[in-house]
Formats: C-alpha cells, structure tokens, sequence
C-alpha cells in the first residue's frame, strides 16, 4: 500500500524517516501524528523506532540502510546508537561510518541487493557498504545528480528515478539493479524523489502533496497494489516447491 | 560505422493528469499548470474608457485628454494604463485586435509571463475588452453649455467683403489675443468672440482698438440677481465696429472734413489701414491719416469705391512730374482701358502717385469713374470738374503668371465656429476670392505683412525645388514674392496632417 503522510507540515517525509524490509525508523516529532501513520502500516511485522541521528531529526538523509543493515553517520552519539542495537532486530548489522560526506542518505541508495553510492565516497565506506549491507556497490549519478540517494528512492520490486534521468541513464540504472525503474515525481511535481517517498517491498510512504496519479505510479512500479507482508511467502512458494520437488 | 546514439524522447507522467509529457520544472502538463494557476488573475478583463464626442479625445485619468486614433499608440499606452494587475506579470505583448469604429468597444491582445512554481514562467495570451463611454470633457462643456460665456464681443465691418476679417484674424493670431476665448462663432458680416470672463473681453476690445480703427459700445443683460445680497449676474456684450474703409478704397468726403484735415483734396485714396486710416491725394501726393475719432465724429469720410469695382487699364506712357513722397512719385500715366486696348485709340492721361511703380507696357488697377456707378452724396457734391476720369489705385499682374506660381508660405488660421452659417456655394467662391486677394496683397505689400506671421510651408518650397522647370526662366519681370528669410518655422506638435514636417529646414 502507498500512504500518504505529513512530517509536522512538512511534505518531505524521507527526510525524516527510514524505511527497509526489516526496519523502520522515525524521527520525534512533536507529535505522534507521523509516527503513528508508519505504525498502522507496519505494526507487528517490523519495529518502528524513533529516534535521533547526532541530535537532529533529519535521520532519513543521515543513514542508509536494508535488510541486513544500517549504516549511521560517525556523528551519532553513543547514547543513540545503543538506542538503535537495542531497538533493531539481531539480525540487523549496525555500523559507523567514518565518511567526509556524512549524509549518507544523500549519498547512498540502496535495494537488498545493490547499492548506487556517490561517485566520490571513500573506498573504505565502499567496503564497508558492501560489507554491512551485503550488496553490490556501483558508483553512479542520477540525471547528473550525484546525490543518488536524494534523487531516487529503490525497492526489491522497483525504483522512482529522477524525472530528467534520460531513457539510456535508466535503461542502464536498470540493468545494475535488476528492477524496472520509471521516471516520475512525488509531493506534486518535485523532482526530489528520496526526500519525498520511503519505500520497502511492501509499504510505500509518500508525502502528502502526491496526486493521485504519482501514488498511482509509486505503487506500479514498486509493486504495491497487493503486496502484504505475506505475499513474498507466496511468491516465493511456487519457486521453492518447484526448487525442492 | 559511426555510432549514433539513440535519442529517444524520455517522457514522465504528468503529476496531475497522467498524460505523458517531457519532464519540465512543474513536471505538470501545461493544461494543468493552466487549470490551477491563472496568471491573469487580478488583471480585469473588462475596462473603460472615456471619450469625449466632440473633440474625440480620450480621458487619461486623473485629468488629461488625450487626442489619439483608434489603434494608435498612444491609445495603446492608454489602454495599458487602465488595467491595475500589469505590474505584477512581464508583459510581452500588446496589440489591437480590430473592432468595428462603431461599436464603442477596443479589443486588445495581451501576451503576458508569469513565475509560477519555482523556476515555471508560464506565458499565456489574454482579450480585454474595452468599452468606449462618451463623457464630453470640460473643455467642450464650456463650450456647450449655454451659459458659460459671460461676456461677448461682436466685430463687425460694414463692407461687402471679408479682406479685413482676414488680416484681423493673422493679427490675433500673432498676438495670441485669442488666448483667454471660449469659443470664436462666424457671423453674418463679422465675428463673435466669446469669454468666461468680462475683463477678457476688454481686453480684446482694447486690444482691437489699438490695432484698427474701432467704434465700440457695451450693453448688459441681466441674467438673475439676488436681491437679498444684492448682487446679481449679468452677461455682457461688446459690440466692435470696424472702420468700414479698407485699403486701396477710393474715400469721399464733404468740403468741411476735407479742410480740416489739411485742405486735402475731398476725394482721395486710402493706402493704408493701422491704427488709423492713411489717405494719399493721388494728384498732389498730399497725405492724411484719419483716426478712429475723428471718422466717427460725424461719419460724413465714406468709401466710394472699393477693391471689386477695380478695373485693369494698360499702361501706354509715363512722365514722371518730379514731387516724391515717400515710395510714390507723381506722374502724369497715359492707359487704355484694357477692354479697348488693340480696339480704339480712347487715351486716358492721369495724373496719379503711381510714377515710379509704373512703367511702359505694365497693366495697372484702378477706378474707372466714368463708368463707375456710384450712389454717394459726397461724390455727388463734388465739383465735376475735381473729379478725374481714372484714378490708379495699384500694380497688377497678369493672371496667367500668378496662377501656376505656388506660394511657398501659408497662414495659420483661427479655429471658428461656422456655427448655422454653412455658407452658399456663391458665398465660398466669394470669400475664396477674398482671401485669394489678401493673399496677393501681402505678397506686394511687405509694409503689411511686417504685422503677421508667415510660415514656411515646406512641402511647397521642396515642390519648388524637385520641380525647377523652364516655366520660372521666361519671366521678364519678377512677381512680387514674399522672402524665405521673412518665414518662420513652424512648430507642430502631434500634426494633424500626414506631410511630415520633422524637419521644417530640409531644403
């Protein structure tokens, strides 16, 4: 399902929360308005935290992060990232990075399986990338954005690119990713598309300014009409009985 | 084999509608960004204009009225000015979008820019609609309006042509005495000068006496009057008579008006009219002057014959007699009626003041007063024998020479009100005649035109020139031509007529 929500008037909601296949996280807000919109969508399947990144609430563009891991920048507290162990599932790996660009967010996006990073992050950071997340790293830019995380925003299923990424800049983003991917806007026309939209394989968060026909395409082309928590077991039942019989 | 590379047009969803549009700043399709922005919102789409009817000028508010042509430019900035929202969008275009005269409605096209979203500038083409509404502007107000003119003044000549009218008219025109009139309003045998005030019109009847002999008398109507305050509101009227003797007139007058102005012969000429009215005896080359008072004294100095009763003779021989005065020399003149020249031998001798203007071969005007009708009790008093058979009143010149010649000055003319006088056809053709005569007057006579203001007329002298034929190189005698050097310049602002005179000196 594609939901809308709001961040204390604010449209741009990827700024403000984190959303993977296992985890979710949410900045404190003055209410518990923004919160509560992720609860109902993701309660009992995964955690919905709140927390803090370094003391801000901009925790969206600071981590980066999928199934397997989170990845904060080094200006998180101690206090916060003892937070973040206790609230994460085990199985979520949790690391610092010592990184020059610390918005990771920003410079980051990333699927379970692939990651498109800044053209200029440290190697180390690459490494650690791989490593944490468990994914392929490619360096790439997105409609001559290096800010891959800001400008796109990538799920299992899909990804929503920048709408002036050009057909060959896709068709090749595409090959790497192994999903469709589609030019498009969120919040009515804005080209920003991680700071608009959260996604995972089977939620998508937008900000509450997207029409109706960008919901419409969000939830195309991340597969969202009626994907459940429980429609992966069922996808994956036909190949598992196919593997094993 | 070259590589080409494949440009496919990338396409993204329009945000609000779906259709499939190239990404754009909005990335919303123009129908949408039109649909949920309106740029011309706050400019109205409607407006008025005012437009006075008579003097068909335009109201540019607060106060001013414009005169300017449909689909002009000037209306154009008019037409902007009225509409209040322009100032906050980039205007890129403006144009008439033709309507019919009649229908008192201006279209126009407006071709506006606007910053919508950040970074969108939406253009968008847009009618408004003017509606003409008539409103009469003050000035054609006071002039309408019955009651507005407090005082009048009437000038009249009793004469039966309008040459002195003519000179009035430049005369007013160089002193601008014209200034403070409300409406100037054509007359039987004369006319009216209106004013919103009563010293205005003394000052015009001062203003005339000190140019021309005058006669002058003032009556008063009483409009209303309040008898509690005692005041009361009265129109009043100054009737102006003009000295009924023109120049070139031949002038009669009884022996006693004769002895007082110097034993002068009872019957002479009139030569010039200024402040007073100059006389010359032609067989003496005595002179006199005639003032306003004096003539009115008992009005027994008439005019015996004027300019229409001139006819032409020839000039056979002249014998200069020797006394001089001034310009004039006294000669004994032989003519010949120009109806008997080549016909008979019928000689005339004359003694006249003409001597040194005339000479073998010329064609002179004079008064035939053999032939002459005359009904006037001073002529007729006269001794017989004091009264010559012709009297020369002036050089002429033939009529075929003067016609193809073009004059390279023009006069400025006073804007009257015809008023219901529409004048016959005859009476055009007399008063073109009229004017065509003063006109030549101030060609021979430079003593007259030093009071008047000649302009240039260029268009004329560039004619002149294009066309230098052969026609000017077989005069013998040269035609009496008003100087480039007396003309003045004119300076027209917003010409009402197309010829171009930007540049009045371009010769």
């Amino acid at each position: 399902m594609a939901v809308r929500a709001q961040f204390e008037n604010n449209n741009e909601i990827g700024v403000f929360s984190k959303l993977t296949n296992s985890y979710c996280l949410v900045a404190i807000g003055g209410s518990e308005n923004f919160y509560s919109v992720f609860e109902s969508e993701l309660d009992e399947v995964i955690p919905v935290i709140h927390t803090s990144i370094a003391g801000t609430r901009i925790i969206g563009r600071l981590t980066a992060g999928n199934r397997r891991g989170l990845l904060v920048p080094n200006t998180t507290t101690d206090q916060e990232l003892q937070h973040l162990r206790n609230s994460l599932p085990d199985s979520v790996a949790i690391q610092r990075v010592e990184e020059r660009l610390s918005a990771l967010g920003n410079v980051i996006a990333c699927n379970d399986y692939v990651a498109l990073v800044h053209p200029d992050l440290d190697r180390e950071t690459e490494e650690i990338i791989a490593d944490v997340l468990g994914v392929e790293v490619f360096r790439q830019t997105i409609a001559d954005n290096v800010l891959v995380g800001s400008y796109c925003s990538i799920s299992n299923q899909g990804g929503l690119v920048h709408p002036r990424t050009s057909v060959q800049d896709q068709d090749e983003l595409s090959s790497l990713l192994q999903v469709p991917l589609v030019a498009g806007t969120v919040n009515r026309g804005s080209d920003v598309i991680g700071a608009g939209l959260v996604v995972n394989d089977w939620a998508a968060f937008a900000g509450m300014d997207t029409t109706s026909t960008e919901l419409s395409v969000v939830e195309s082309i991340f597969k969202l009409q009626d994907s459940q928590p429980s429609a992966i077991v069922n996808e994956m039942r036909d190949s598992l009985i196919d593997n094993f019989s | 084999m070259e590589y080409v590379p494949e440009t496919r047009q990338q396409l993204i969803l329009c945000c609000e509608c779906g259709t499939a549009i190239p990404p754009n700043p909005a990335n919303m399709c123009v129908n949408c960004v039109r649909s949920m922005v309106d740029i011309t919102e706050g400019i109205p789409k409607q407006a008025t204009v005012h437009w006075c009817k008579n003097c068909e000028r335009y109201l540019q508010p607060p106060a001013t009225w414009l005169a300017c042509d449909l689909e002009s430019r000037e209306l154009l900035a008019l037409c902007l000015k009225k509409l209040r929202g322009l100032t906050k969008v980039r205007l890129i275009d403006a144009g008439f979008i033709w309507t019919e005269p009649h229908s008192r409605r201006i279209k126009i096209k407006l071709t506006i820019q606007k910053e919508v979203f950040a970074a969108t500038i939406l253009q968008q083409s847009f009618e408004v609609e003017y509606v003409v509404a008539s409103m009469m502007c003050p000035d054609c107000t006071k002039v309408m309006a019955q009651n507005t003119w407090k005082a009048m003044v009437q000038v009249r000549q009793k004469v039966d042509h309008q040459r002195t009218f003519f000179y009035l008219e430049q005369l007013i025109l160089k002193h601008n005495a014209h200034q403070d009139t409300i409406n100037i309003k054509e007359v039987k045998g004369g006319l009216d000068f209106h004013f919103a005030q009563r010293a205005h019109a003394i000052k015009m009847v001062d203003f005339l006496a000190s140019m021309v002999p005058t006669r002058s008398k003032t009556s008063e109507q009483l409009i209303s009057s309040d008898i509690h305050s005692g005041t009361s509101n009265y129109k009043f009227t100054y009737s102006v008579e003009l000295i009924p003797i023109c120049k070139d007139d031949l002038v009669a007058m009884p022996k006693k008006a004769a002895n007082s102005l110097g034993q002068i012969a009872p019957l002479v000429l009139c030569t010039r009219v200024g402040n007073a009215v100059h006389l010359i005896d032609p067989k003496t080359l005595q002179t006199a002057s005639v003032t306003g008072q004096v003539f009115w004294r008992d009005e027994t100095i008439t005019p015996v014959c004027s300019m229409r009763d001139l006819k032409e003779f020839y000039v056979l021989d002249v014998d200069i007699l020797g006394p001089r005065h001034g310009r004039y020399a006294l000669a004994d003149i032989t003519v010949q009626r120009m109806a008997d020249v080549g016909k008979n031998d019928n000689e005339i001798i004359v003694r006249s003041h003409l001597g040194n203007l005339l000479s073998f071969g010329d064609t002179v005007l004079g008064y035939d007063l053999m032939s002459a009708n005359i009904n006037n009790d001073n002529f007729e008093s006269l001794n017989p024998d004091d009264v010559p058979s012709v009297v020369l009143v002036k050089k002429s010149y033939p009529e075929r020479r003067r016609k193809r010649k073009q004059r390279n000055w023009r006069l400025k003319t006073l804007d009257k009100d015809e008023g219901d006088l529409a004048p016959k056809k005859q009476d055009q053709e007399k008063l073109d005649a009229d004017f065509e005569t003063f006109l030549r007057d101030l060609e021979e006579d430079p003593e007259l035109r030093q009071n008047i203001n000649l302009y240039k007329d260029t268009s004329a002298i560039e004619r002149a020139n294009g066309g230098m034929d052969d026609d000017n190189m077989d005069d013998d005698e040269e035609l009496p031509e008003v100087p480039l050097e007396e003309l003045l310049d004119d300076l027209r602002i917003g010409g009402d007529d197309d010829e171009d005179y930007d540049d009045p000196m371009a010769m």
